[in-house]
């Protein structure tokens, strides 16, 4: 095991009373409980962690945050492996195992970095060019070639064993940030009576607070912020959400967030989900996000040793971890002499360098005399290879002499800060350039939304806390709290005003702008940005994709705003012209298992079984999905395949009896004096005539004259109906229906009610189905005379309940049974048990669709949304005495006469042949194109009853074409079959059988 | 997103089932001869950048047809009601 050769003996909210030992690239490294990865690392004295996309150039820690752009790293093994996860934001646990990436065969070692070397051939737009080259170029050599070169981790190809979880909240006050500014926020508003949500992406409360060495009501910050946190946790009406990431907001208040619940603790947890994905209902917003800090733009500025100046004190103050001892600060603003001092308290050699003339400065009296601090300086050039050794400097205008080699192992940059206004602007809302900060804040915000602290543009930690208290107030008086308690922002000490002078880049003639980079992430260097501009791409939005920069899971955090300033110089326009980038969520990327949740393999969505499901599981059934449905598409016996068990199926309905569920239909019941005017009015044919006890196909049609769905009418009652509508349109039919009565014609007099799930289904169908029946239905006569086709009536079998409705779908003498769900079960074995002398058994959706096509019969192939009644023969339906839905577009120009597509047979004309499905239909064999074809192929099967292949087709002018040869072509199959055109009825064409 | 639903208060988006542009009116009487009001009523819709008025089903609710005013460049909803008849009226 390494030792934490860079560990301070004491301070920081670590416990050194527990040593934590995790793997790093196979070698073990320890820290402490409250160490991230990276502190880790950094009190080991590891600083190299990862390769760079494209140059593959050694990359070390260069924040402490989320924003992390460079120390990626790939957690876990097997199915939990995990790539990209930043090591600032790890915390780590006993057998914790991370890998850096991209390298090969080692990190310290990489042959990839060859790429380095090539980058004048790497330029931006570089695979943009790339594509004129020739392509079979493109395809074998060069795209090969830079996938395997490029890119970041790689992901697991197992499953993934953990769990996740979905969950809601809805709060008066989501406060988004726990550091000074949200914790007052907090606090007022939760204090005022206010429901507070409060979450922050980090672990320790605090934000920023938890790496300072500042005192708030004299005591050190960090245990302020720990306190005040404690305090929150109280109360009721607060809830905490640390290691929580807001990633984005939605129209109306609504937050996505994920909550990292147990990967802090490791694998060990059954009983928790990894990580919970949050909806949070808000009324008030209050962004209190923060800012993050810039990098400076000078060559050499990705060596590892170079690091944000405020994470570097972050480090030291908040892990005891020391990144550096000859330590160079390299600034724009007073913040940065923070980091400064706080080294030159641990014993650390510090050189402050300056970009701004000394009389703005006002950081520099938090320093000793005698500490170096040079003013209108700039690194110009980072040196050293796998870690920096020294640096050069410069003058920030680019004249003068520059200074050569100052030794150092730490660089500590700061070009100022970006508030983190990503939440803010993720519903529409554009950021402005605010030239007091040399950065963007929001313009106006909305009502209900405040930023305060950093987020707000606000740094200054006095002013801070005042503005978090008076956004928790007014937050909560805005959701009808009343603040009885008033809550008072302690007093900080006096620190450094913040007094920014931008600095983009470092204008020294010497560097190469090809070695200094704006995006760490993405490789993208000044000198791409320049390509850019030259090229006509200058705009944000446009250098932005030409160069890749602010893409991939950074989402540009440090490089955006630097890349602007960058651009505006070059392009010589203001930055306000320049552009700025919209922020779309996601803030921090997302594991695709927390979106997903627990909606996975079978409980991606829901499944809904039919009463009978039992049975069919029990006899071997092979389900097929309709809708959320599992249906019983055959039922294979021994040694059968598909076509055999459907054969035999089809084969003992039309020579004996089967039964079928049809319990997955939709089912309305209708009641009221008006409830047959109301079908009318839906329907092409009518209802309010038919008299009690009948049942009748029935039409609807869209508004706009196409078929919407078909199905059974059956008035039970001179006020009672009952319809079914096909299994697909169950929803939107009932939908459908509720419009026409709340909206169209209230006035009727009637109820509806789904009642879909209520009932239990079974059509028993065959030469023999009365037989079976009337061996077990009591209470009517089954008897052609007493009850011919189109009957209903009530009967029981056994004690059950049962409505019996003779109709036919398979052409057969047919009988459908409703029973209450309940007694779905016991009758289908009833049934069956009453029918076994007859030779019953029971068949599935794809026998029910053979019989019905042998019959001509359309279902959902045919109503596919674009037919009309009449192209499906059902046109002789629709009533000329009433109104009804889509009456009047459907005898529109165009939807009838010469041309329609009309619903035929079709035959092989080699008995042998068979055609597919959404083939076309076109006069010739060879003819192929978008002009040729006359239809298509709506429904194919093989029909026992033929012994051949027989299809329904929808077919231009086809009820006049019957006899005629045409050809069923399938280009992408290679399919030429030569066919006859028929009616569409193929078995008992006047229909003796269902009447019999 | 939430919509308020006259019956049942605000309630989260996905409870709810768009219908489409409420500004029309269904022709009726004299008009029902003319091809053109239905196409007019099925087909010519507004895509306003601002203010509209829109059916929605509370269908995981209520199962009420409501109408509500958005504005489609932000998603405030500026009114919520029941959807009033369209056609002839009469009583409700
Ligand atoms: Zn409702």
């Amino acid at each position: 095991m390494s030792g934490q050769s860079n560990r301070l003996p004491s301070g920081g909210l670590i416990d050194r009373t527990r040593v934590i030992s995790f793997t790093f690239d196979g070698r073990t490294y320890s820290g402490h409980p409250g160490d991230t990865l990276a502190s880790a690392l950094i009190a080991s004295g590891i600083h190299l962690v990862g390769r760079s996309f494209k140059y593959h150039r050694p990359r070390g820690i260069y924040s402490s945050g989320s924003e992390e752009p460079s120390a990626l790293v790939t957690l876990g093994e097997g199915g939990r492996t995990e790539p990209n996860i930043p090591a600032t934001m790890v915390e780590i646990f006993d057998g914790l195992v991370a890998r850096s990436q991209n390298r090969w065969p080692s990190l310290s070692f990489d042959l990839m970095a060859v790429n380095s070397l090539l980058k004048p051939f790497f330029p931006a737009g570089f695979y943009y060019k790339t594509f004129m080259w020739p392509r079979s170029f493109w395809y074998r050599l060069y795209e090969p070639a830079i996938r395997r070169a490029a890119g970041l981790g790689t992901v697991a190809e197992l499953p993934d064993p953990d769990s996740y979880e979905h969950a809601h909240a809805h709060c008066d006050v989501l406060i988004v940030g726990a550091g000074p500014a949200g914790l007052m926020a907090a606090q007022a508003a939760a204090r005022a009576g206010a429901r507070v949500v409060l979450a922050d992406e980090r672990a320790v409360a605090g934000g920023h607070l938890a790496g300072e060495s500042i005192e708030i009501d004299g005591r050190q910050c960090a245990d302020w912020a720990q306190d005040l946190y404690a305090e929150l946790s109280e109360l009721e009406n607060v809830r905490l959400l640390p290691r929580t990431s807001v990633f984005g907001r939605y129209d109306g208040l609504t937050f996505g967030a994920i909550e990292r619940v147990s990967d802090h603790i490791g694998a060990d947890t059954p009983n928790l989900p990894r990580q919970r994905r949050w909806t949070i209902q808000a009324k008030q917003l209050i962004c209190a996000a923060g800012a993050i800090e810039r990098p400076l733009v000078f060559e050499g500025n990705d060596r590892p040793g170079v690091m944000l100046a405020r994470a570097a004190r972050n480090y030291l103050n908040q892990y005891g971890a020391l990144p550096g001892r000859n330590v160079v600060v390299a600034a724009n603003n007073d913040d940065a002499y923070l980091t400064a001092r706080d080294f030159v308290d641990a014993g650390a050699d510090v050189t402050v360098i300056d970009g701004r003339p000394q009389e703005i400065v006002t950081g520099s009296a938090l320093l000793a005399d005698g500490v170096d601090v040079r003013f209108e300086q700039c690194i110009a050039q980072a040196r050293g290879k796998m870690h920096v050794s020294s640096v050069r400097l410069a003058s920030v205008d680019g004249t003068g002499e520059s200074e050569i080699g100052l030794p150092c192992d730490l660089v500590c940059v700061s070009g100022g800060w970006n508030p983190t206004i990503h939440l803010l602007s993720h519903c529409g809302g554009r950021p402005r350039w605010n030239e007091r900060i040399a950065s963007f804040t929001m313009g106006k915000l909305e009502n209900d939304v405040q930023a305060v602290g950093g987020a707000a543009g606000t740094f200054d930690l006095q002013k801070s806390l005042h503005e978090g208290v008076a956004a928790g107030v007014s937050a909560a008086k805005a959701c009808g709290a009343k603040p009885s308690r008033t809550v008072t922002a302690p007093s900080v000490d006096k620190l450094p005003s913040y007094g920014v002078q931008a600095l983009w880049r470092a204008l020294d003639s010497v560097s190469k702008s090809g070695a200094a980079f704006v995006d760490f992430q993405n490789d993208v260097t000044v000198a791409d940005l320049e390509v850019a501009e030259r090229e006509g791409f200058g705009h944000s939005e446009h250098a932005k994709r030409y160069t890749t920069l602010g893409m991939a899971t950074d989402q540009g955090k440090l490089a955006n705003v630097n890349a602007i300033g960058i651009l505006s110089e070059l392009l010589g326009t203001p930055i306000a012209e320049t552009g700025t980038t919209t922020y779309r969520p996601l803030y921090t990327p997302a594991a695709l298992g927390t979106l997903a949740g627990q909606r996975q393999g079978h409980e991606f969505r829901a499944t809904r079984h039919s009463a009978m499901h039992a049975w069919h599981e029990k006899n071997g059934a092979v389900f097929t999905d309709a809708g959320l449905w599992l249906r019983p598409y055959y039922y294979p016996r021994e040694g059968e395949d598909f076509a055999a068990a459907v054969k035999r199926e089809v084969l003992n309905v039309r020579s004996a009896v089967g039964m079928v569920d049809v319990s997955t239909l939709g089912k309305i019941e209708l009641k009221g004096p008006d409830a047959g005017t109301f079908l009318d009015r839906l329907y092409i044919n009518s209802f309010s005539k038919m008299k009690v006890g009948r049942a009748r196909y029935g039409v609807m049609l869209r508004e706009d004259g196409m078929v919407f769905d078909d199905g059974t009418v059956t008035r039970l009652a001179e006020d009672h109906y009952f319809v079914t509508v096909t299994t697909a349109n169950a929803s939107p039919v009932m939908q459908h229906m509720e419009f026409c009565h709340q909206v169209h014609w209230p006035e009727l007099d009637v109820q509806f009610c789904s009642v879909s799930e209520a009932w239990a289904a079974m059509a028993v169908a065959g030469p023999k189905a009365r037989d079976t029946l009337e061996r077990i239905v009591q209470g009517i006569d089954l008897s052609n005379e007493a009850f011919p086709l189109q009957s209903v009536a009530n009967a029981k079998i056994g004690d059950a309940f049962v409505r019996v409705f003779r109709i036919s779908f398979s052409g057969e003498l047919a009988y459908e049974l409703y029973t209450p769900a309940n007694c779905g079960l016991g009758v289908w074995e009833a049934i069956m048990e009453a029918g076994a002398q007859d030779g019953i058994s029971a068949y599935g959706t794809e026998a029910m669709t053979v019989m019905r096509t042998e019959k001509g019969h359309v279902a959902g192939p045919e109503l596919d949304g674009r037919t009309t009644a009449d192209d499906l023969s059902l046109g002789r339906m629709m009533s000329e005495r009433k109104d009804y839905i889509g009456r009047w577009l459907a005898a529109r120009s165009g939807l009838v006469g010469e041309g329609r597509i009309q619903l035929v047979g079709i035959k092989p004309v080699n008995v042998g042949d068979r055609f597919r499905m959404g083939a076309h239909l076109v006069n010739a064999p060879g003819a192929i194109g978008p002009d040729v074809s006359h239809g298509h192929v709506t429904t194919s099967v093989y029909s026992p009853a033929c012994d051949h292949f027989i299809g329904l087709a929808l077919l231009k002018n086809g009820r006049n074409r019957i006899g005629e040869r045409i050809f069923v072509a399938s280009p992408l199959h290679q399919e030429i079959v030569e066919v006859e055109v028929t009616h569409p009825v193929f078995v008992d064409e006047r229909g003796e059988r269902m009447r019999g | 997103m939430q919509i308020p639903c006259p019956w049942c208060g605000l309630r989260p988006l996905d409870e709810f089932a768009y219908g489409g542009d409420a500004t029309k009116k269904r022709p009726t009487g004299k008009r029902q001869a003319d091809t053109s009001a239905w196409v007019d009523y099925v087909y010519i819709h507004d895509n306003p950048a601002g203010r509209h008025r829109e059916y929605w089903q509370h269908v995981g609710g209520c199962r009420s047809w409501i109408v509500i005013t958005r504005d489609t460049t932000n998603h405030a909803i500026s009114k919520a009601e029941l959807a009033p008849p369209d056609s002839r009226g009469g009583r409700r």
